[in-house]
């Protein structure tokens, strides 16, 4: 860990604690932020945590940057990162299908690997909620086995299903709600993930494992089974 | 308390607010009036609070008929509003009677015109804001992210006639050469000297593809030279360089986080001036100091409170 602090606007400051992403930041990432909420109390109007980095954004009525930074430096004095994992460990079914997962037959052929292969890969481990960003609710996970890893489309889709998992490198995520999209679709979660009245599901520091479920399955969880197409 | 059939809308008039606040952080936006001023004047006009919630308008494409008798208020761009058939000019309150239609017909002068009224305009807020937020499908009348569509109704949450009158010259709209400061930060060490030479010394032009997530400007590609970036948290203004080296300038309904280096950030007077600004229109960027940045706008919040207008005149 090495703090940085820098100007990002006339209202923000960017908290820099790491360099690399690394599944090691998310302790002392959210220790980081349960701190700078608890100093700077109702003058923090939003804190965005990412991989290594906390973009803080105060209310400038009552505070210069000066001030800013020495709240910064004072609540972060002496950091040590979260003892215990207190992040909850979600399993999210997934009916991976070709049909829902254009991309399952392309990833399996560039990793000489059977589709079923590829499933059973991306449901082996535990994946850790890095950040959220992109779209409400749209957690970035990892880090997927090597063999998995696949470049974002040349040309984003315009428009990708809720629900839908992808691939992007060796990032994983589920996409909350029906939008454009780049990364390579591989199957699709029935369960809501976003919504204004309960918020986001998912929270950096939780982990997901997620499960292999068939159509009957995905159906009684309430899933749309629209079929996706092959390309942009 | 006035109440307004929506009799023709392109889609693009939308509630919205000051904007939705303390949930960055599940990757939610910010959303709000593209250009605050003349959201704050238009409810500075009624009496109401700064940012009680208004219609945004841009470009055109709207028009309105009154269900009931009852007061607005117009601000911003010029877009050859008619009560009626009779012009009505941006920058005053006004009654609009019961029959009466109000339409929105194309840009004479800025880009986004608002429309206030008494108490703001009567919707649920979505995670404490009425900001509509298309792309989120938060927000706006229906909580739904969608713009205004034929056949909705909108309804004032007050009827009080107390208005007031904005100074001649409190409207703003682009010259020839629009000034936007900047708070250098981020990245901009990691730009080369050359191209931060011309970022700071040339005039830019705003690109076609502008809108609330971000306006892209065209001029000399700038080259960074320093390591790819990690995604990070977004600031309101921030000037990213995708690999083209053709900035794009973030506004209201920017993605959360980004991975694009930045130049720093647009101070939030200088967004408000650039939400009236039509592809096309000249821009220069110039430094400004956080601390001046600061000063400069406190003063201007103070100012439109007061007197309706950013700089006292």
């Amino acid at each position: 860990m090495n703090l940085r602090i820098e100007s990002a606007a006339i209202d923000s400051l960017m908290v820099r604690l790491f360099d690399q992403i690394d599944e090691a930041n998310m302790p002392w990432l959210i220790t980081a932020a349960e701190n700078l909420r608890a100093a700077f109390g109702a003058q923090l109007i939003d804190l965005v945590p990412s991989y290594t980095t906390l973009l803080l954004h105060y209310d400038l009525h009552a505070l210069s940057e000066a001030d800013a930074i020495a709240l910064i430096h004072s609540s972060l004095h002496n950091l040590q990162p979260l003892a215990n994992e207190t992040g909850t460990l979600h399993a999210l079914p997934v009916w991976y299908h070709e049909s829902v997962g254009p991309e399952l037959t392309s990833i399996a052929q560039r990793a000489g690997l059977t589709p079923e292969q590829v499933i059973e890969q991306h449901c082996s481990r535990d994946y850790p909620v890095f950040t959220l960003g992109f779209a409400p609710g749209f957690a970035y996970m990892g880090l997927v086995d090597e063999a998995l890893a696949s470049a974002r489309l040349a040309t984003p889709r315009q428009r990708v299903p809720k629900g839908s998992v992808g691939i992007a490198e060796r990032q994983t995520a589920i996409y909350p709600l029906t939008s454009p999209g780049g990364w390579n679709l591989i199957g699709r979660c029935p369960l809501t993930l976003f919504s204004a009245e309960r918020g986001s599901l998912l929270q950096p520091g939780d982990r997901v494992r997620f499960v292999s479920i068939d159509h009957t399955e995905f159906i009684r969880l309430g899933g749309d089974d629209t079929v996706m197409e092959a390309s942009a | 308390m006035i109440e307004l059939l929506v009799e023709h809308s392109l889609g693009f008039a939308q509630l919205q607010d000051g904007g939705r606040f303390g949930v960055r952080h599940l990757g939610i936006t910010q959303g709000g009036a593209l250009d605050w001023i003349a959201m704050e004047q238009a409810n500075w006009l009624l009496g109401n609070t700064a940012d009680a919630a208004v219609i945004e308008i841009p470009l055109g494409g709207l028009q309105l008929r009154a269900q009931t008798s009852g007061w607005l208020a117009l601000t911003g761009a010029d877009l050859n509003a008619k009560l009626d058939d009779q012009p009505l000019a941006p920058g005053q309150a006004f009654q609009l009677r019961h029959g009466q239609t109000l339409r929105f017909n194309s840009p004479k002068r800025g880009v986004r015109a608002y429309l206030a009224t008494p108490g703001g305009f009567a919707a649920d807020p979505v995670m404490g804001a009425v900001a509509t937020v298309m792309r989120e499908q938060l927000g706006g009348l229906h909580g739904n992210g969608r713009g205004l569509h034929n056949g909705d109704r909108l309804q004032g949450r007050a009827s009080n006639t107390e208005t007031r009158t904005l100074p001649a010259d409190a409207l703003w709209y682009p010259g020839n050469e629009v000034v936007l400061n900047l708070i250098p930060g981020a990245q901009i060490a990691a730009f080369a000297g050359a191209s931060l030479f011309a970022a700071f010394n040339q005039s830019w032009t705003l690109d076609q593809r502008a809108d609330r997530m971000g306006m892209r400007l065209t001029g000399p590609a700038l080259r960074y030279q320093g390591q790819p970036l990690i995604s990070e948290g977004i600031p309101l203004g921030a000037v990213q360089v995708p690999p083209d080296g053709q900035p794009i300038i973030l506004m209201n309904d920017r993605q959360t986080i980004g991975g694009y280096p930045r130049l720093g950030a647009v101070t939030p007077l200088s967004l408000a001036r650039l939400a009236q600004c039509a592809p096309g229109q000249k821009v220069r960027l110039r430094v400004v100091s956080q601390e001046v940045a600061r000063r400069e706008l406190l003063a201007a919040i103070k100012a439109l409170a007061t007197q309706g207008q950013p700089t006292p005149p």
